[in-house]
C-alpha cells in the first residue's frame, strides 16, 4: 500500500530522518516507536504531506505520490490524526465530522462515531472546537474524525496520549472497526506504550532518525530498553550513571 | 393596519429584505418596512403597537406587558442613490415581555452617489422583559458611491431584564461607525454577538460603552471579525463595573491581506465587588487549521474558507 524509498529530511543542520526505508502492506496495523526525538512523528507528517522530504520516493497503492500535497494525498485515501488537535474557534464537532466524512455522514452515524470515543453525541456535536474542551476530549474528537473519514491508511500520532480516564478497549474496537469498515485498509500508530505495540501485526524502530529494527513485539520490545541515549557527559564526570 | 408587501416591492427590494431580515413574504406579527426615508408597509398587533414619530423621522414600538413569543421586524431598505437617510427608533418592552426583534438595513447603490443610513435605537425594558434583537446590514451594487451605515444603539435595562443582541455586517458596506451604549440595572444581562466582515478598502468602527450599574448585572460582548484585502477595522470597548457585577469582552479578529485592524479594550472597575475580564485577540488564519482541514481532503483556499464562515457564524 505505501512505500517509503530513501526518505531524507534534515532541518537545523541536524539529519531527523536518515535514508528510511519501509514498507506498510494492506489490512495492517504497523506500530513506529522509539524514544523521543527519534523522528516519527516527522516520519508521520511526510507520510501525510505536512513536510516535504528533502530526498526519496513515496509511493501509494503503485503510484508516486512524493510531489502530491496533503489534499490530494487526503483525497487518494491517506488519514492523519493529529499529536495535538488543532483547535477552531466557530467549527463545531458536527462540523468537522461532516467534512472529515466529505458530507456524507448522516447524523445517527455521526453520534455512533461520537459514542465510540465514548462521548455523548448530544453533549458534544454542536460544541465549538475550542479551548472550551479538554485536551482528552479533543483527542477523543480527532480520532471520531478520522474514523468518520474512512481512509484506506490512517496514521495515529500518539492516539493513546490524554486520554488516560478513557477505557484502552475503546480505542482497540475503533481500530478494528477501521480495519474492517474499510476493505484492505491500514493503520500506522505512532506511539512509544507498550500497550499499543501489544496489539500492532509490526513495530518499527526508529533510533535517531534510522530504522533500526522491524519485526513482532517479542523481537523488538526488548530492544527498546536499549535504545536510550548515550550516557550524559556531565553525569560521567560526577562518576554517575555508568 | 395591514398591509401586503409581496406586491409592493421589485426585484432589487425583496433581495435586500430578504438578506437583511430574511423576509421573502409578509412576515408574521408586527413590522414595519421603510424605503428610502418613507414607511412603506406596517403591521401591528394586539400587544405590539407601532406609532410614528411627529417631531422627527422614526417610529416608537410599543410592547405590552407580558407579551409572549411575538416579534417585530422593522427592516430598512435604500435603493435611491445619494439619499441620506436618518431614522430614529424607540422600542419600550412592557415588564415580564420576552419577545423578538428584527431589524437591519440594506443598501443597493449603482451609481457614484452617497448613501448613508444613520439608524439610531433606544431600548427601554421594563422589569423582567427580555428581548432578542437582531440586526443585519449589507451593501450592494456596481457604483462607485460609498454605502454608508452608522447605526447607534441605546439600552436601558431596568431590573431582571435581559437584552441579547446579534448584529451581522458581513458584505458591501463602504463605511461603518457602530455605536452601542448600556445602562444595566439590577440583576439585568446584555448580551451582544457581532460579526463583522470587511473587504477592499472598507472600514469598520466598533464602540460599546457600557454602564454596569446594578447590583448583579452584567454584560458579555463577543465580537468575531475578518478584515480582509485593504480594509480596516477599529474595536473600542469601555466597560464600567460600578457596582457588583460581572462585565466579558471578547474580541477576536482574523487579519489578511493587507488589512489593519486596531482592538482598544478598556475596563473600569468602580467597585470592588466588579469583576471584569478584556480578552483580544488579532491574528492571521493559523496555518495548523489550514493544514487540519486540508488532511481532510479539503483544498487549501476550500479550508481558508470554511474556517472563516466558521469564525462568523
Amino acid at each position: 500500500m505505501l512505500e517509503l524509498k530513501d526518505i531524507c529530511y534534515a532541518r537545523d543542520n541536524k539529519q531527523i530522518l536518515n535514508h528510511i526505508n519501509l514498507k506498510i502492506d494492506n489490512s495492517k496495523l504497523i506500530a513506529i516507536t522509539g524514544p523521543n526525538g527519534s523522528g516519527k512523528s516527522t516520519l508521520a507528517k511526510i507520510i501525510m504531506g505536512i513536510l516535504p522530504p528533502d530526498k526519496g520516493t513515496i509511493l501509494f497503492d503503485g503510484q508516486d505520490i512524493t510531489k502530491f500535497n496533503i489534499t490530494d494525498r487526503a483525497n487518494l485515501g491517506i488519514g492523519f490524526a493529529f499529536q495535538q488537535p488543532v483547535k477552531f474557534k466557530g467549527l463545531t464537532v458536527k462540523d468537522l465530522i461532516e467534512l472529515a466524512s466529505g458530507n456524507t455522514v448522516k447524523l445517527s452515524q455521526a453520534c455512533n462515531y461520537l459514542s465510540d470515543v465514548g462521548l455523548c453525541a448530544k453533549d458534544y456535536l454542536d460544541r465549538e472546537i475550542s479551548s472550551s474542551l479538554s485536551g482528552g476530549e479533543l483527542k477523543r474528537i480527532e480520532i471520531a474524525m478520522l474514523a468518520a473519514k474512512k481512509s484506506k491508511l490512517t496514521v495515529f500520532d500518539e492516539p493513546e496520549a490524554g486520554i488516560d480516564l478513557w477505557s484502552f478497549n475503546s480505542l482497540i474496537g475503533i481500530f478494528e472497526n477501521m480495519h474492517q469498515e474499510i476493505k484492505d485498509s491500514s493503520i500506522v500508530i505512532i506511539s512509544h506504550q507498550e500497550r499499543i505495540l501489544n496489539i500492532a501485526d509490526e513495530i518499527v524502530l526508529l533510533t535517531d532518525g534510522e530504522i533500526t529494527a522491524t519485526g513482532q513485539k517479542e523481537e523488538i520490545l526488548p530492544l527498546l530498553l536499549n535504545t536510550t541515549k548515550k550516557p550524559c557527559k556531565v553525569m560521567i564526570d560526577k562518576g554517575g550513571n555508568n | 393596519m395591514s398591509d401586503s408587501i409581496e406586491n409592493k416591492l421589485d426585484t432589487v427590494e425583496k433581495n435586500l429584505l430578504k438578506a437583511i431580515a430574511d423576509i421573502e413574504k409578509t412576515p408574521i406579527g408586527a413590522y414595519n418596512i421603510r424605503e428610502n426615508g418613507k414607511g412603506i408597509a406596517r403591521n401591528t398587533t394586539a400587544n405590539i403597537d407601532i406609532v410614528t414619530k411627529k417631531d422627527k423621522p422614526g417610529i416608537d414600538i410599543i410592547i405590552k406587558p407580558n407579551t409572549q413569543n411575538e416579534s417585530v421586524h422593522i427592516p430598512v431598505i435604500l435603493t435611491q442613490a445619494g439619499f441620506n437617510d436618518v431614522v430614529y427608533n424607540d422600542f419600550y418592552i412592557g415588564e415580564g415581555s420576552d419577545v423578538v426583534i428584527v431589524a437591519g438595513c440594506g443598501i443597493h447603490n449603482n451609481s457614484c452617489e452617497t448613501s448613508e443610513h444613520d439608524g439610531i435605537h433606544t431600548f427601554h425594558l421594563s422589569k423582567g422583559a427580555k428581548v432578542k434583537y437582531i440586526e443585519k446590514h449589507y451593501g450592494e451594487g456596481n457604483g462607485t458611491g460609498d454605502r454608508i451605515l452608522n447605526p447607534q444603539t441605546i439600552v436601558y435595562l431596568e431590573d431582571d431584564s435581559v437584552l441579547e443582541m446579534e448584529t451581522v455586517q458581513i458584505k458591501g458596506v463602504t463605511s461603518t461607525i457602530r455605536e452601542t451604549n448600556g445602562e444595566i440595572g439590577n440583576n439585568a444581562n446584555l448580551i451582544i454577538t457581532e460579526r463583522i466582515m470587511t473587504t477592499n478598502n472598507q472600514s469598520a468602527k466598533t464602540i460599546f460603552n457600557v454602564n454596569l450599574n446594578g447590583t448583579n448585572s452584567s454584560v458579555h460582548v463577543a465580537s468575531r471579525s475578518i478584515a480582509r484585502d485593504n480594509s480596516t477595522q477599529e474595536f473600542i470597548s469601555n466597560v464600567n463595573g460600578n457596582n457588583k457585577c460581572f462585565g466579558h469582552v471578547e474580541c477576536d479578529a482574523i487579519i489578511m491581506d493587507k488589512a489593519k485592524v486596531i482592538s482598544t479594550p478598556k475596563i473600569v472597575a468602580n467597585n470592588i465587588d466588579a469583576s471584569l475580564v478584556h480578552e483580544a485577540a488579532i491574528g492571521k488564519i493559523a496555518g495548523e487549521q489550514v493544514i487540519k482541514l486540508m488532511t481532510l481532503g479539503l483544498t487549501e483556499k476550500e479550508a481558508e474558507e470554511q474556517i472563516i464562515s466558521g469564525f462568523l457564524k
